[in-house]
């Protein structure tokens, strides 16, 4: 067997992030020749069903543990066991809190190499290299592994989700006694979601205002793009200082740093103040009325035109597309 | 009437604001010898050859107390906030360091080859011949002040300073006529001042004596020339330099000097400055560009200029295929010996280096006198210590004496008239300021009246052809911020005073003026100003600047032209590195 | 209540950063800084001291570094640590995550903490997985990117940020916890904390005085090599749209959109 990965179920689900972790594993164990299998520790809740949906990403088996859910150190007992047990080479997770807490853990508790933050993962001569990027994403790096096993901890959501395994996977339970320490965390309350304000740094989808936008009434015309997009609003650092929106959504260097699917720039000139907080997002659309704006430089998608002509059209737009 | 900003004063008065008694109860007081405000080459100079006479007397040194010498740096640490060319007169570090080789200095080493390039557009380069003999720097070593500073603090350490990184001094201490010590800045305040959940009041540094050194524009130092009134008839006068340190592929075997383009030497424009570019060991070069600050045209930006300068062949040829990686921006005093205060010292106290207009203006060199200063301000404080000034040294006089018997003055009395006649014009002024040199002082004669920048009128020019920004050689002022590890925070308090609503010839002139772009007239009043004057920009009218004090380098230019820069936080700013 | 803090000293950001060709890893040499997550850390130390609910007698600040670490222990010393150590051992250099976190397990067990607090990612790209790593090695219950930490009766009430919500979790001592930026706002410290660093006690160890292998540390024990180090993926040059009848524009951007699945 070559690659363990784990799953995180969080209500009744397996969350987008470990399955594309799964996917990932099981695509990458054919590549070199192996199997691929998922782990998932918590309680009654893992049924038979839920856990052999994993079969339909790729894996062969399922290895259910039961434990209490959310916290690392008991799973990182379990996948030592079955590491060890049944001759893992790699552990694979999909990044997130827990993934990077039990991928440590389990490095030193098998002494093994480890490298986060992976955005790739590619096999070659039978092994496998992690490439994670360093420096502020200005340079990639290649990292092989000394022995065995090799522990890759990826970005979050960097591993697509893939269908295509034959349908089922295995379900094989595994005791595990746990150490003394795994046992000194206790879970009070999981998941507690706080306030209405959506976490900037979880959206999926922001569409950001600069100065651009001539007034704090200009971010209406962000907000009504952002709530048909299904996403939340982010400011430059400019803005916020002038008061027309709060701290909580301000990137850049003195902000926050974001890597959503979609950062829909308006009225953003793209200093680097502002580009080292969102220069990893997956698409950056920018609109602005200076076609020599920095931005121009860096977007995937530039539109030099005025923004309280096209944000309003473009919200209508996309409801029409949505909607209909 | 054209404007100036001398019409618009900022709102700060620093001698009410910047000098009081000590407020501190008696206890909390932190108490020291002799406190010296500045980790520059000056300050730490002063540092060091303090530690060097207490340590050949140990009662002196114990009747100090725990802290014999604190220096207190503003940025980060000392090297931070040190910018400049340079190409140092070796005389202070012999002086200093007697025992030490020149090799084992932080320096790049002498360089043997100097030319001087006439640049007559921005295609051809003239080299001068012979070369004009305020360009000749055979002996001078390259050095960065930033690595100097840094070095410089590492023994001052080791000699048992006390440097106190992330510091201000705020305000100077003054007891009955007498300076008593410094108060550090307070940290954890917001926007508009007030105290935030970690909030830190600075505290009352008790000396026997006090050494300002804080450089040029140096505000404690102004507040008090001002307060003692010691300073000199004549106003002082800046230069703004603006330099990169780039690698390159091939080394450069010289020092070069260039003059004229891309600056409008015409009197209507009045741009008077040139550029530098010093080989630093191998595979870096350090380049700049340093103009006078009482240029004429709003439009004008040093920092453009620079970036302009760099696409002429015979400075392109220099970094073809290299790669920047250092930017930094700071003023020099240029008013030379008649706008040095005309008093060095006050009660308890001593004023060092660019803080006190030390810089021989032709030949741009400061480093040297500064750290010769700092050292003759120790020696005059051990002296007066020495003969039993418990209770604080009253009289410096014997350092104002030092001073002028030395160099510091004597080389600066010679070229006293050096820069005052490039009012008239670049080659009136040239040939005027050459005969300066070559006469070694005698002609021109007399005293030639310095001027206040700020009350240069200003007019708004065409629009400039600065380069676009091609983040290869070419670069925009916020990616060089940026590359200075510029972090200040946010909701840091503002610590530039400045009238915000002034003609849109003063606010462009700020705008341009400054390096790291912290004056923006907003799109909105630009095109209101296009409106009102039927296409063309009304000067006159009057606009609300946009202000980002967060960008600020500190490199004092506002307080040339109509400002002030106050202190700052301590931290804040830029951590130059080998500027 | 013993507390040991453990603190990085991370290049700072105006230092031109660059790969090391020798060992292929982030080159060190340059100006170093306090990591501020780690202030954050410190901070949260300070106030379990100052809240009352636990009697602190110590709080140490530890840190493995190459010879220079002066400038960071100190000023971990002046935001209130009581002492400092530093580890500091040739044969420590190009040590990678699961080494490091070794060596600072062996030079803690020298400590036996009650807890050990530090910052949960540093400014050079590590993140969240030292605090895990060591204490798996000291056999403590540990979290990460906690942002609320309260002593109540001998055992630790946290909340951490997880990518699904907030869990609140209790945890007994001894314990390691990560801490993240949310948690505190680190206090400034005073000129006298800063003039008392220096004569604040520090011990420098070895990695002989602490027992640490050398086998598992440094290059030689470092289970990852690197392979090469390549510039990113050049992103192809973005499409740039003129807006002249913006209700083209806007139907050319929603088809862009729907291409990429960014309307689901």
């Amino acid at each position: 067997m070559s690659i363990l990965v784990y799953a995180l179920h969080y209500e009744g689900e397996f969350n987008k992030n470990s399955l594309g972790a799964v996917s990932q594993g099981a695509k990458l164990a054919k590549e070199i020749g192996g199997e691929a299998a998922a782990v998932v520790v918590g309680g009654d809740d893992l049924t038979d069903d839920l856990c052999s949906t994993l079969g339909q990403y790729g894996v062969s088996k399922v290895y259910r543990v039961k434990g209490p859910e959310g916290l690392a150190q008991p799973v990182v007992d379990a996948m030592a066991k079955i590491i060890q047990d049944d001759g893992y080479k790699y552990a694979l997770f999909g990044g997130g809190l827990l993934g990077f807490e039990i991928g440590a853990g389990l490095t030193a508790r098998l002494h093994a190499g480890v490298t986060m933050e992976v955005t790739a993962v590619r096999a070659q001569d039978g092994k496998l290299v992690a490439e994670r990027p360093i420096l502020q994403d200005s340079a990639i790096v290649d990292v092989g592994y000394v022995g065995e096993p090799g522990i890759i901890i990826g970005r979050l959501n960097a591993f697509d989700i893939q269908e295509g395994g034959d349908g089922s996977a295995e379900v094989q339970d595994v005791d595990v006694s746990f150490e003394d320490h795994s046992t000194k965390a206790v879970m009070v309350e999981r998941g507690e979601q706080r306030g209405a304000d959506v976490n900037i740094e979880d959206a999926d989808i922001l569409v950001a205002g600069g100065r651009g936008l001539g007034k704090a009434e200009g971010f209406e015309l962000c907000e009504q793009l952002a709530d048909a997009l299904g996403g939340a609003v982010a400011a430059t650092r400019a803005v916020v200082d002038a008061g027309w929106y709060p701290y909580a959504a301000q990137i850049g260097q003195t902000g926050k740093t974001v890597a959503p699917k979609l950062y829909l720039a308006a009225g953003i000139s793209g200093a680097i103040q502002h580009k080292v907080g969102m220069q990893n997002s997956e698409n950056i659309v920018a609109i602005n009325k200076d076609p020599n704006a920095p931005i121009f430089e860096f977007s995937d998608l530039g539109i030099v035109g005025d923004l309280n002509k096209i944000l309003p059209k473009l919200t209508d737009a996309v409801k029409a597309k949505k909607g209909g | 009437m054209a404007s100036a900003p001398i019409e618009f004063p900022p709102p700060v008065d620093s001698a009410e604001e910047f000098i009081a008694a000590p407020t501190d109860p008696e206890d909390e007081r932190i108490e020291v010898g002799v406190v010296i405000v500045g980790g520059g080459p000056g300050g730490l100079a002063c540092a060091i050859r303090l530690m060097q006479l207490l340590a050949e007397d140990e009662a002196l040194m114990e009747s100090l107390g725990e802290v014999p010498v604190a220096l207190v740096e503003k940025g980060k640490g000392p090297g931070s906030h040190l910018l400049s060319g340079a190409m140092m007169n070796p005389s202070a570090m012999h002086a200093l360091f007697p025992d030490l080789d020149e090799s084992e200095w932080p320096t790049y080493g002498p360089v043997d080859k100097d030319t001087v390039y006439l640049l007559p557009n921005g295609k051809r380069s003239v080299p001068l011949h012979p070369i004009p003999p305020p360009f000749k720097n055979h002996g001078n070593h390259v050095t960065s002040v930033a690595r100097l500073g840094r070095w410089l603090s590492e023994q001052a350490e080791e000699a048992g300073v006390y440097i106190l990184g992330e510091t201000t001094g705020y305000r100077v201490l003054v007891d009955d006529g007498q300076v008593v010590g410094i108060r550090s800045g307070d940290k954890g305040r917001g926007r508009d001042g007030q105290e935030l959940s970690n909030f830190e009041p600075g505290s009352d540094l008790i000396a026997k004596a006090t050494v300002l050194a804080e450089g040029t524009a140096g505000h404690l130092t102004g507040a008090a020339i001002r307060h003692f009134g010691i300073g000199s008839e004549d106003p002082q006068q800046w230069e703004l330099g603006v330099k990169e340190i780039w690698e390159v592929q091939k080394p450069l075997d010289r020092v070069i000097h260039t003059m004229g383009w891309p600056l409008k030497f015409a009197p209507k424009y009045r741009e008077f400055g040139g550029s530098f570019i010093y080989p630093m060991g191998e595979d870096r070069v350090s380049m700049g560009l340093v103009v006078g600050l009482d240029y004429r045209d709003a439009r004008f930006s040093v920092h453009d200029a620079f970036q302009e300068l760099k696409t002429h062949p015979m400075v392109a040829g220099i970094i073809e295929g290299g790669k920047r990686v250092g930017w930094g921006a700071k003023t020099i005093p240029s008013g030379g010996y008649w706008a040095q205060p005309r008093q060095l010292w006050a009660p308890g106290m001593a004023l060092v280096g660019d803080g006190a207009g030390m810089v021989n203006v032709p030949t741009l060199k400061g480093v040297h006198y500064a750290m010769h200063a700092g050292m003759f301000a120790a020696e005059a404080i051990v002296e007066r210590l020495k003969n039993g000034s418990g209770e604080g040294v009253a009289d410096l006089s014997n350092y104002q004496s030092k001073v002028e018997a030395s160099d510091i003055d004597k080389d600066r009395y010679k070229t006293r008239n050096a820069r005052q006649p490039f009012a008239k014009g670049f080659f009136v002024g040239g040939a005027l300021a050459s005969m300066m040199t070559i006469s070694g002082g005698r002609v021109p004669g007399g005293h030639w009246a310095t001027h206040d920048d700020a009350t240069v009128p200003l007019f708004i020019g065409p629009e400039r052809e600065y380069p676009k920004p091609d983040g290869k050689v070419t670069f925009d002022k916020l990616s060089s911020v940026f590359a200075t590890g510029n972090a200040t925070r946010d909701d840091a308090p503002n610590h530039i005073r400045i009238q915000d609503k002034v003609p849109l010839e003063v606010a462009l002139m700020w705008q341009n003026m400054c390096p790291a772009q912290v004056y923006e007239v907003p799109d909105e009043e630009l095109e209101a100003a296009r409106a009102d004057g039927n296409g063309k920009l009304d000067g006159k009218r009057e606009v609300k600047l946009n202000i980002t004090p967060s960008n600020c380098v500190q490199c004092g230019a506002i307080t040339a032209k109509g400002g002030r820069l106050t202190p700052p936080e301590g931290g804040d700013g830029p951590n130059y590195q080998v500027t | 209540m013993k507390i040991c803090v453990l603190v990085k000293e991370v290049p700072d950001a105006a230092v031109e950063k660059r790969m090391d060709p020798n060992s292929g890893r982030l080159d060190r040499s340059g100006e170093t800084t306090l990591n501020q997550f780690d202030t954050h850390a410190i901070e949260a130390a300070m106030q379990i001291r100052e809240g009352g609910a636990a009697e602190v007698d110590e709080i140490v600040a530890v840190t493995m570094a190459p010879s220079e670490a002066g400038r960071t222990l100190n000023k971990a010393v002046a935001l209130g640590a009581d002492r400092s150590v530093h580890l500091t051992d040739d044969s420590l250099a190009g040590s990678d995550v699961a080494a490091t976190g070794y060596a600072l397990a062996k030079v803690l067990e020298s400590e036996s903490p009650d807890l050990v607090l530090l910052g949960q990612q540093s400014a050079d790209g590590e993140c969240y997985t030292i605090g895990a790593v060591v204490a798996d090695h000291l056999k403590m219950p540990s979290l990460t990117q906690v942002i609320k930490l309260d002593v109540e009766g001998g055992k630790l009430r946290c909340e951490r940020q997880a990518e699904y919500g907030y869990d609140t979790v209790e945890v007994e001592l001894p314990a390691v916890i990560s801490v993240g930026d949310a948690i505190n706002e680190p206090r400034y410290p005073s000129l006298k904390a800063i003039m008392g660093a220096k004569k604040k006690p520090r011990d420098t160890k070895s990695a002989g005085d602490v027992g640490i292998e050398a086998g598992k540390v440094g290059q030689e024990g470092s289970r990852t090599e690197v392979l090469a180090v390549n510039p990113p993926e050049e992103k192809a040059a973005g499409e740039i749209i003129e807006d002249e009848d913006t209700n083209e524009t806007v139907e050319k951007v929603v088809a862009w959109l729907e291409e990429r699945k960014l309307l689901a």
